[in-house]
């Protein structure tokens, strides 16, 4: 039950050229399409019945925000990949693109016919120049194949797909701030609404995506939707890749069916390093809460099991902590990077997130004082909600975690100056 | 566009669908705190001061940009609402500096304001503030970016508004900086009104820094000396000083903007050196004397030459920027004295048309109805360097319409401009002639002989366009242009211009020189005509005459014509070679210290009461806002005297406000005679030419005498350098510049800056 999908041509060698995407049945969805006309509602409903969440991190259902397009309006209309994979832990949309760039651009281009598309970007981050090159080396594949273009084998659709490189801002991957950036501007989100779909790329209607929701796209018209689904739990349909890092054997992607055990999941990556216990795990990238091991021991990887435990699947980034790892620490590395990647658009966002990282740096000189732990709460409350895009939550969230699950840690080291994970080795 | 209902606080409000909740509450008088909305500019939603708590929404919601829903309830002052404002305002307080007592923008700070209300007393922000380095923008705006609450308001107005993308933002998060990036001026000319964007200190003045303290000063309403709009500005003054200008909102002519000389042009009557006394040159020797001694001086003297020359021998001549009451007198003191040698048209070159002339030179349309024009055509106009305000307007209409332009030498538009046609001055009637051919061309009712005089004219593409634009548009307008009037055919462009209006039926608009050129004609400050436009039987000299051919006595009413005027080399030699020449004026440098022998030190433009009418036909009044300075007196008040002393009837006036009535009382009674009717020449006119244009900064005494001013970008590209910077207010070099810095701004001008200091504090 494994790399079923964005993964399937994993097995393959030069997994990425256009045969060995062809070899395991790629671009007939779109051949199909471009022959039959395949009614773009048909589409749409199937990939509403797949259950197909947005793999980006937001996990909005992908059939649904393609319905929001405003397909009858006349004049350009654009979809967009968002391939700027900034979350901290996460490293699957690299390896989609590194070694399935076509399934890639094969959803893409469905994207642009079923929204009436004839123009697709896909924004790539600026640390990405070998998916970059590949990407590119598809794109020339794919044009020469026919595939991409103008009247695409006579059909009368166009395609054309282009590839962006950003330049490695973290918030370029929040949607409006990558239309921007798109566009030539300074990457900062733009207030919605208007959203995307209304007034997006140059103003124009406008689709973004995640690379994994759009690389789902053609396995799902394959087999259908209901396939997809059933591949996971309902309501959380199909497989989805989890980028696993941390304290384990094997870090790696592992695309996996939803609604899997996190235990087999940990199974899978070989287990944790050097057998040490499990502390806690953060499950969907840098900007899900905390979740300490006896809750994650007993959750099932899907988006109900995981937003009932307090945290989130996001993109997906699974980080294992390993027992005798400092919180105050992680806590205070997660929040320098907010701080350091607040776009400085809105007051909230801009000015909390540098007073988060002060305190908790301060925390960490030895210099913390017990006011500040309801301090720090407070600040993450006070940017909850408030900000034009969702990083001031981002920044916000993973605090409130760190603070309900290990706050004994931050207290240890206020009073004392010192870890509490040494402390307590010490003991032992 | 439907209504709504929303209820805001418990008060139900009627309100335009698509209109945001902020807007709604402020028309209702219901204040929301904020700091990036401004209602001239787009909507950043990036303080997030202005969250409201809106019913069925679980996150408290940005006013400014959350559009009203039938229905919606709004607190703005619940719970959720109040710890969500103040949040936010504890996350602007953390990193701002709290310098009040030092900062200029002390007891005008939106920021402290809205502090009081929503601010904690005590901080729990015990980490180090940030601190960001000053850039130095250039003469007129100081800057302190350790303030900045990053609102990027200054950023909007100058894309949004002037279209010169001059301040940006760099950098990330608690990083990000406003500023030029590279450092450098602004250039912009409508610079200044981002100081007053700014809700914090970060953007202030530069010439008033530190000067007065908001509570400190008086304000007084008035009105711009510079351009023919009328602009609407508020004098602040602390004990008989003027300290700075800020605009004063009026939606039908400047909105909420001045530009940046209506703003720092006062420089020129705070510290420029002062006429405070009469003087008489005896034996080429200035003396001061009293009031009594100049002004008889000054009576035996005219009434010797008019005994012994002819009172055709004297002149006066006005500034184009004097008041309608000033205008007034001095007409009326030179017909009382038998002369009918009156002018104010200073750079016009032909006259040959002025009996056709409408009794107002102006537009037939208002200011504001500009930005809905869907079809503008420019003859000859050069909007940001003559009505900078209205280069911002027509730059709305842009939008949605189309600006053409017909022009001589180089004109820098801040809009999109479609054809813009840019010729010789010496084909500009050839340009026109074509406009008015493709018309007839394009027009079924045309008098046949119309269409024989332009039968051989073959019209151009670009011609054609702009036509058809004027034609088919409803919403059409053209303008011609400030510097049309100087070229030496300009008749014959009104005519050309006037054609083009009546043929296409687009609206016609004339900008004018100075700010009351209006009023000039209405007081009848002309040769040819008496106030309201009365025929007069007697055709006086105008001042190409009067410069050219020469006076025996003058009497110059603010006016420096060998700077203001279009002559400069035949008023030196006209004005020296005079037997008398008395000069009325606030300053105590220029030229005229050669060649005029009687100077009356007459009050500043902010000492003075008294009327400017605009290119519209709006009468605007306004007060004194300051006492003159030492002896000198409003203008009104001398003219009134020395009428009294020449034993003059009608000159009893002991307000201005009478003078105004008595000439609103002859303009309301006569109407006949306000539409120009430009007669048909015979034949087509070629050719012609225009003196070069002056700069922006060299138009009027005042923008030549404001160090600020000069010190400027435009202030640097003067032409005419040479000749007027030792006219400079020198006295207070603003005080955080070094000499270094000058040289910074500008290597070419600030030796001679610091040269020109080097001199009045000798004087």
């Amino acid at each position: 039950m494994a790399n079923e999908v964005c993964f399937r041509t994993m097995h393959l060698d030069e997994p990425w050229t256009l045969e060995a995407y062809k070899s395991v049945g790629g671009y007939k969805v779109w051949r199909d399409i471009l022959k039959n006309k395949t009614p773009a509602n048909d589409i749409i409903e199937q990939l509403k019945t797949s259950a197909l969440r947005g793999r980006g991190g937001a996990g909005f259902p992908t059939g649904l925000k393609w319905s929001f397009m405003p397909r009858g309006m006349p004049g350009q209309k654009y979809v967009v990949c968002n391939s700027d994979e900034g979350e901290p832990g996460t490293f699957k949309d690299r390896d989609i693109l590194r070694f399935n760039p076509h399934q890639l651009i094969e959803g893409m281009a469905i994207g642009g016919y079923v929204m009436t598309a004839t123009v697709g970007y896909n924004y790539m981050r600026g640390e990405f120049y070998e998916p970059f090159a590949r990407m590119e080396q598809a794109l020339k594949e794919a044009y020469d194949e026919g595939l991409l273009g103008k009247n695409i084998l006579d059909s009368g659709i166009d395609f054309d797909l282009y590839n962006h490189m950003g330049a490695g801002a973290y918030i370029c991957g929040e949607e409006t701030a990558l239309i921007e950036s798109l566009e030539g501007k300074k990457g900062q989100p733009r207030f919605k609404p208007p959203f995307p779909a209304n007034y997006g790329v140059f103003g124009r209607p406008t689709n973004v995506n995640n690379t994994e929701s759009y690389a789902s796209v053609p396995v799902i018209l394959q087999h259908g939707g209901q396939w997809f689904l059933d591949l996971g739990i309902p309501n959380n349909g199909g497989t989805k890749i989890f980028s696993v890092s941390g304290h384990i054997k094997q870090p790696g992607n592992y695309e996996v069916a939803m609604g899997m055990p996190f235990k087999d999941l940990l199974q899978q990556c070989g287990g944790m390093r050097g057998d040490k216990p499990l502390k806690a795990v953060i499950p969907g990238g840098s900007s899900s809460p905390v979740l300490p091991a006896s809750v994650m021991m007993d959750i099932t990887m899907d988006y109900d099991a995981i937003g009932k435990a307090g945290s989130m699947v996001g993109s997906g980034a699974v980080m294992v902590i390993e027992e005798g790892t400092c919180m105050v620490e992680l806590a205070a590395r997660t929040a320098h990077f907010y701080y350091e990647e607040s776009c400085g658009q809105c007051t909230p966002c801009r000015e909390g997130t540098g007073w988060m990282s002060r305190v908790l740096h301060r925390i960490l000189d030895g210099e913390g004082k017990i006011e500040d732990l309801d301090n720090l709460q407070d600040i993450a409350d006070n940017i909850m909600g408030r900000t034009i895009c969702a990083l001031g939550d981002a920044a916000a969230m993973p605090m409130g975690g760190f603070l309900k699950h290990y706050k004994h840690e931050f207290e240890h080291m206020i009073r004392t100056g010192r870890r509490w994970v040494d402390d307590q080795q010490n003991a032992a | 566009m439907g209504t709504v209902t929303i209820e805001i606080d418990g008060v139900s409000l009627e309100a335009e669908t698509g209109s945001m909740i902020i807007e709604i509450a402020d028309d209702a008088g219901m204040h929301i705190p904020r700091f990036c909305y401004h209602k001239k500019l787009s909507v950043a939603a990036n303080c997030r001061m202005c969250l409201v708590d809106v019913s069925n929404s679980p996150k408290a919601v940005p006013a400014c940009a959350t559009p009203v829903a039938d229905g919606m309830k709004v607190l703005t002052n619940s719970t959720k609402a109040r710890i969500a404002q103040k949040s936010v305002m504890e996350f602007l307080l953390i990193n701002h500096p709290l310098d009040c007592p030092i900062c200029d923008q002390g007891g005008e700070c939106e920021l402290q304001d809205v502090a009081l209300g929503f601010g904690n007393d005590v901080s729990r922000f015990t980490e180090g503030k940030r601190v960001v380095q000053d850039k130095n923008i250039g003469p007129l705006i100081e800057t302190d970016m350790t303030r900045c609450i990053h609102c990027t308001r200054c950023v909007r107005f100058g894309t949004e508004v002037v279209g010169m993308r001059e301040m940006g933002a760099t950098g990330r998060g608690e990083h990000m900086e406003i500023g030029t990036y590279i450092e450098k001026s602004i250039e912009s000319e409508v610079s200044g009104n981002i100081i007053d964007l700014c809700p914090v200190g970060a953007l202030t003045a530069k010439p008033s820094r530190y000067k007065a303290r908001a509570w400190e000063m008086q304000s007084t309403a008035g009105v711009s000396p510079h351009d023919c709009l009328g602009t609407n500005i508020e004098i602040h003054h602390r004990r008989g000083e003027v300290i700075r200008v800020v605009p004063r909102e009026n939606e039908k002519i400047n909105e909420v903007w001045i530009s940046d000389r209506d703003r720092f042009s006062y420089q020129s009557v705070t510290d420029s050196e002062r006429l405070t006394q009469p003087k008489i040159k005896k034996d080429g020797q200035w003396q001061t004397c009293d009031w009594e001694t100049a002004l008889t001086h000054v009576c035996d003297q005219l009434n010797n030459i008019k005994q012994s020359e002819g009172v055709e021998n004297i002149g006066a001549l006005i500034s184009p920027s004097a008041t309608l009451e000033e205008m007034y007198l001095t007409q009326k003191l030179m017909r009382g004295l038998g002369s009918h040698n009156i002018d104010h048209r200073l750079r016009q070159v032909d006259f040959s048309s002025q009996f056709e002339a409408p009794m107002f030179p102006g537009m037939e349309f208002d200011i504001d109805a500009l930005e809905d024009m869907d079809a503008t055509l420019l003859i000859d106009a050069d909007l940001r360097r003559e009505q900078p305000l209205l280069a911002l307007r027509l730059r709305k209409s842009t939008r949605h319409g189309r600006v053409m332009s017909v022009h001589s030498g180089e004109v820098e538009n801040n809009f999109k401009v479609s054809p813009n046609v840019s010729v010789p001055a010496s084909d500009l009637l050839a340009q026109l002639q074509g406009i008015v051919a493709a018309l007839i061309e394009q027009h079924k009712e045309v008098s046949a002989e119309l269409t024989e005089l332009f039968v051989d004219i073959k019209p151009t593409p670009d011609q054609q366009t702009i036509a058809s634009e004027l034609r088919i548009n409803d919403n059409a307008c053209l303008l011609v242009g400030q510097s049309a009037l100087e070229h030496s055919k300009s008749s014959h462009i009104r005519w050309l211009a006037k054609t083009i209006s009546d043929l296409s039926g687009c609206a016609f608009g004339e900008l004018t020189a100075g700010a009351n050129t209006a009023g000039g004609y209405i007081a009848g400050a002309l040769p040819h005509r008496l106030s309201a436009a009365e025929e007069s039987n007697i055709c006086g000299w105008n001042t190409q005459q009067m410069l050219q051919k020469g006076l025996s006595a003058y009497l110059l009413m603010n006016t420096e014509p060998e700077l203001d005027s279009s002559y400069r080399d035949a008023a030196r030699v006209s004005l020296l070679k005079s037997k008398f020449v008395v000069m009325m004026t606030p300053f105590a440098k220029g030229e005229f210290l050669d060649y005029a022998d009687v100077l009356l030190p007459i009050a500043g433009f902010t000492e003075t009461s008294g009327t400017f009418i605009n290119v519209c036909g709006e009468w605007q009044s306004f007060t004194a806002a300051v006492k003159a300075k030492g002896e000198a007196r409003p203008a009104w008040k001398v003219l009134r005297v020395l009428g009294n002393l020449l034993e003059l009837d009608g000159f009893d006036y002991v307000s201005s406000q009478e003078i105004n009535a008595a000439v609103k009382e002859r303009f309301e009674s006569t109407t006949d005679a306000r539409v120009g009717h430009f007669q048909r020449p015979d034949s087509l006119e070629s050719g012609g030419e225009k003196p070069r244009p002056l700069s922006m900064y060299d138009m009027d005494s005042l923008t030549r005498r404001s160090l600020c001013l000069q010190m400027s970008v435009q202030g640097q590209d003067n032409w005419r350098r040479d000749q007027i910077e030792h006219l400079v207010a020198s006295q207070s070099l603003p005080e955080t510049e070094s000499p270094d810095s000058l040289i910074n701004l500008s290597a070419s001008s600030a030796e001679s800056e610091t040269a020109s200091l080097q001199e009045s504090s000798d004087a």
